[in-house]
């Protein structure tokens, strides 16, 4: 295994993969919007509660590859607790550490685990499904986001 | 017989891009049924053509438009005999498959579909057999019967029986299912279809390359097929109608080639097949496409079946050892296309993981989201052989999915 791959699927990864952290619907959600992957099929549901302009809880459904699993569930916990101004900028960063290939932005924490991805152009797409679907949220866009 | 080793590592030599790596690796091109590699005959008749040949058809006196022309024509009469067509007019060239169906789907929305007609079409097709049928619903008021499948996944043939009516207008069914690798049973549907006097149309996308093909025998209306998944370039293709059909159907595209007289009120119209083929067509890719058609014919396509028939059985056995694999899609009569999930892993991160060790597999919906739906799934992993692809190369995309087992343990 070459060490992009090892640096892609990482335990933490998998691990979030195979279990990921506030997976379900939420029934007090403030907002609740879609995100799908047409070139592979996965869907996901984001639901947030926001409250003066603060993300008390994120949480999501869906089904998806590690990938994209992974990035939803470390994504719902780096949430919690961000105004929505911190989150828009946490968007930013997250896109240009996969997308631009720049180096992670300090706010990004745990996130950074995700950048391996980066060397995979094919499944940068996976990685920002969620980011792109808290996008739409946050600017207001009521509908599916769609990565193609 | 099917072929030895020798043979094997002759025929690979033919192919330049099995001589190549990926990320480091030989590669190994296990997704055959998305597209397959080219021989070098088909690469050198591409580079021929615009050194030596390069002319437009059907319209110049000159040296160069007369060879083009000729070879052109002379290519038309080499797929006709391919398939065993009566005649070189039954063969409209096309830009694939899915242009060869919509190309009947608009034929058949403007002059032969009413309100209340149907079209019956199977659960296993691809997205290219589905949509078109559904714009042409749309145009004309038909509707879409879809043939159920039973439990290892081959056409329900009871249910079809059901389905067959006054009302239906044609049925378009697959050869070869490109996600299950099923052979379906054409040969009872076109009979059954026949016997209501209905209109069949065979999608052969899959299976021109992997076994022969008599459309006299089958007897179908339509026959479509492309040539990139037989060893050709992309972008070219064929549709083959019964002379009766191609003079039915109105044309497809209005342009140059396709009239025999315009003014600014009417036009008329050449005769089938050329009434179908508007504008410069794809020369080089019909030159190049015949180059691969011929080195398939020396190869012998029933020796190719039965050697892919080896290359699959060989698989599913490996497989069928890997705890955490399932395949999906247990027909008995199968061509060598494998679709599998893993218990852990997603096919995305499994094709991912593989393609690390140089081997190409295809991981998505391949273009059958209903059949994915139908199965209640969202994904499979699939791989697919040809008979360029070797028993050891299979030993290695097992062992690569003993990666994955590790990784999602």
């Amino acid at each position: 295994m070459n060490s992009e791959l090892r640096a892609l699927y990482q335990e933490v990864i998998v691990d979030h993969g195979r279990h990921p952290r506030n997976f379900g619907a939420m029934a007090e959600a403030t907002h609740v919007l879609e995100g799908y992957n047409p070139l592979c099929g996965d869907q996901l549901k984001l639901f947030l509660l926001i409250k003066d302009n603060k993300i008390e809880k994120a949480m999501f459904e869906g089904t998806g590859c590690a990938i994209s699993m992974a990035s939803a569930s470390l994504m719902s916990q780096h949430l919690q607790g961000k105004s929505l101004e911190e989150t828009k900028q946490l968007f930013q960063h997250f896109h240009a550490m996969v997308v631009d290939k720049q180096s992670p932005d300090e706010h990004l924490g745990k996130l950074t685990i995700l950048e391996g991805v980066k060397e995979y152009p094919a499944r940068v797409k996976c990685a920002t499904l969620a980011w792109h679907t808290l996008h739409n949220l946050l600017e207001g866009k009521n509908e599916v986001a769609v990565t193609e | 017989m099917a072929f030895t080793l020798q043979e094997i590592a002759e025929i690979r030599l033919n192919f330049p891009i099995l001589q190549t790596q990926a990320r480091g690796n030989p590669l190994v091109y296990l997704d055959n049924a998305a597209t397959t590699q080219k021989p070098r005959q088909c690469i050198e008749a591409t580079s021929r053509y615009y050194e030596m040949e390069n002319a437009n058809v059907h319209r110049g006196v000159h040296y160069l438009s007369e060879i083009s022309t000729q070879k052109y024509e002379d290519a038309r009469k080499i797929i006709a005999d391919f398939i065993h067509a009566p005649s070189s007019s039954n063969i409209v060239f096309t830009r694939g498959t899915t242009e060869a169906i919509n190309l009947v789907a608009h034929g058949f929305s403007r002059t032969i579909l009413k309100p209340g007609d149907e079209i019956i079409i199977s659960a296993m097709e691809h997205h290219s057999n589905i949509v078109p049928w559904q714009l042409a619903c749309q145009y004309s008021g038909a509707s879409l019967k879809v043939i159920n499948l039973l439990e290892d996944t081959s056409l329900d043939l009871e249910h079809f029986k059901t389905l067959l009516s006054e009302k239906t207008k044609l049925v378009a069914v697959t050869y070869i299912s490109n996600t299950l690798g099923n052979i379906n049973p054409v040969e009872e549907i076109i009979r059954l279809s026949k016997e209501k006097n209905i209109p069949t149309l065979i999608d052969a996308a899959q299976a021109t390359a992997h076994k022969p093909i008599n459309v006299q025998m089958l007897a179908c209306d339509f026959l479509v097929f492309s040539g990139h998944k037989m060893f050709g370039p992309t972008g070219i293709g064929a549709l083959y109608g019964t002379s009766e059909w191609l003079n039915k159907l109105p044309p497809y595209q209005g342009g140059g080639d396709m009239i025999t007289k315009v003014s600014y009120e009417t036009s008329e119209y050449q005769k089938a097949p050329l009434k179908f083929e508007a504008g410069t067509p794809n020369i080089a890719g019909t030159l190049a496409w015949v180059e691969s058609i011929k080195y398939l014919s020396t190869l012998d396509l029933n020796r190719i079946q039965q050697y892919e028939h080896d290359l699959l059985n060989y698989a599913t056995e490996k497989l069928n050892t890997i705890p955490n694999i399932q395949i999906i899609g247990t027909a008995t009569d199968k061509a060598s296309i494998i679709s599998f999930i893993h218990k852990n892993a997603h096919p995305h991160d499994i094709a991912t993981i593989l393609d690390d060790e140089g081997i190409a597999i295809r991981a998505g919906h391949h273009c059958t989201m209903p059949l994915m739906n139908y199965l209640k799934l969202n994904t499979t992993a699939r791989a697919s052989f040809c008979f360029y692809n070797t028993f050891e190369e299979i030993d290695l995309f097992i062992n690569a999915l003993k990666t994955v087992d590790r990784i999602f343990s």
